[in-house]
């Protein structure tokens, strides 16, 4: 079962690096039909970029990503003592096989471990869940896009509408950087762990989808505009697109603490999952 | 504006060109990240040779995914980095070397934009994360330095581009830069948007 559901992993990364989520490439073919120049460029080279990656089997952009897992295990799942190796075995596997790029460094003698293994990499995201079966998402994240990944610990009294300030004028200032358009994952509330935590996370829900709560899904789409109406653009070289979107995630606060995290992801909003059953079958998910 | 350069090009050529041109080049490109750019400006500095004549390429601000294929080395993705990372360098970088064009992603800022006036360079975007792309106009890999001692994506890799682009010009030798202004202006109507 190990070697079996490592060489799927190490497909289910290839996929990932290779094959842009449809609606991702989607939004990203709306903007640029919105779009004059330069961003129209830009938008074209992006998904002319996609086209070459999905004909050639060559990953879309050179940074691979730090290999991020998300694993919904459920408590009767039968294989759970070979999770963590295979997701590692299939790491090790399409670095070499894709190739990825090596991007494991160690923070003392700045050694590259060359197999994106490490201290803590691949990172595992591990969720408790009912049931037999087990889901398993990969989250390739660039490098680019994270350094413009932020926490601030707000004060309480400047309340929502401090956070939406704080949220727009950061991503102003992130500009070009994160490669636009990017998502932007907000997590607020909980402690500055599980802001960033619920930040990252937010970034696995699909472009266009909002928040079940309503006034949540009202302030995604207020910051989704306030964002764009900046002008930023693809690229930071101006323009009407500088997200395609903002998902939030919230948990109850400290009376203290208003915390507020930032995940930022470049255009190459790259994620695939796949399933186990109690048999052992394994097979892709949207 | 459009323009074609070959490498390497002169003072007049860089002055020919605007922010907001587009360019598509013809040479040799060499990658540099944040650890190149460092230890090429030491090694300088000590009075050491340099492998490269950095005057005659365009700097990449690149981390590729290379791999060999028996002695050859193929390129399979190579878009562009964060410049804003190489903003610590590269006044000092274009003032020893005389680099010409300089490619990455995301902008630079005042201190390039100045170097960039002085000594008569360019600095292009390519589109963040088309490695595919970019990788279809690199040609060869013609060399490789520093690969042992820096690893793949910091490692300076010559690379024979043949009409490698779409590049947006940022900043040009006359001291506009594109990516601030349009950050300058976003930064205004931020501050006017009431929550």
């Amino acid at each position: 079962m190990k070697e079996k559901l490592a060489n799927e992993i190490a497909n289910l990364i290839a996929n990932a690096v290779i094959d842009l989520p449809k609606d991702v490439e989607d939004a990203l073919r709306k903007a640029m039909e919105n779009e004059e120049e330069p961003a129209k460029t830009q938008l074209k080279a992006i998904l002319k970029n996609i086209e070459l990656a999905r004909q050639q089997r060559k990953p879309m952009c050179q940074d691979t990503g730090t290999p991020t897992f998300y694993v919904e295990m459920g408590y009767n799942f039968p294989y759970k003592d070979v999770i963590r190796e295979a997701i590692i075995e299939g790491v090790r596997k399409a670095t070499k096989e894709v190739p990825l790029r090596p991007n494991a460094v160690d923070i003392l003698t700045g050694k590259n471990s060359g197999d994106n293994t490490g201290l803590h990499i691949p990172y595992i995201n591990w969720e408790l869940v009912d049931g037999e079966e087990c889901k398993i998402t990969v989250m390739p994240k660039g490098g680019g896009s994270e350094n413009m990944s932020t926490l601030k610990m707000l004060k309480p009294g400047v309340g929502i509408k401090g956070v939406k300030k704080f949220v727009l004028e950061w991503m102003v200032e992130a500009a070009g950087n994160p490669c636009p358009p990017t998502v932007v994952g907000i997590g607020i509330g909980g402690g500055s762990d599980i802001a960033m935590k619920l930040a990252k996370k937010a970034l696995l829900r699909k472009v266009g989808e909002r928040h079940s709560n309503k006034e949540i899904a009202k302030m995604e789409e207020e910051l989704l505009n306030a964002i764009n109406s900046t002008g930023i653009g693809a690229m930071g070289l101006g323009g009407k697109t500088t997200v395609l979107d903002v998902h939030i995630e919230i948990a109850h606060r400290h009376p203290a603490s208003l915390p507020v995290a930032i995940a930022v992801q470049c255009w190459a909003n790259r994620r695939k999952s796949l399933k186990i059953d109690k048999e052992g079958r394994i097979w892709n998910i949207d | 504006m459009e323009y074609r350069l070959n490498l390497p090009v002169g003072e007049d050529d860089i002055l020919k060109i605007k922010a907001g041109d587009t360019i598509y080049i013809t040479g040799l490109v060499v990658t540099a990240r944040d650890e190149a750019h460092k230890k090429a400006i030491e090694l300088y500095d000590e009075g050491k040779e340099l492998p490269i004549d950095f005057s005659k390429v365009a700097i990449f601000h690149c981390g590729p995914i290379v791999k060999k294929e028996g002695d050859e080395w193929k390129i399979v993705a190579a878009g562009p980095t964060t410049s804003s990372r190489m903003e610590i360098f590269e006044y000092d970088f274009i003032k020893r070397f005389n680099t010409r064009i300089i490619i990455g992603k995301g902008g630079m800022g005042e201190k390039t934009a100045k170097a960039c006036k002085e000594f008569k360079a360019i600095y292009a975007a390519f589109t963040g994360g088309a490695a595919v792309l970019a990788a279809n106009a690199i040609k060869k890999v013609k060399d490789v330095f520093w690969l042992e001692e820096l690893g793949m994506p910091e490692a300076l890799w010559v690379l024979e581009v043949e009409d490698f682009g779409p590049l947006t010009v940022t900043i040009d030798a006359y001291g506009r830069n594109l990516t601030e202004e349009v950050k300058e202006k976003a930064k205004e109507i931020a501050k006017k948007i009431e929550f």
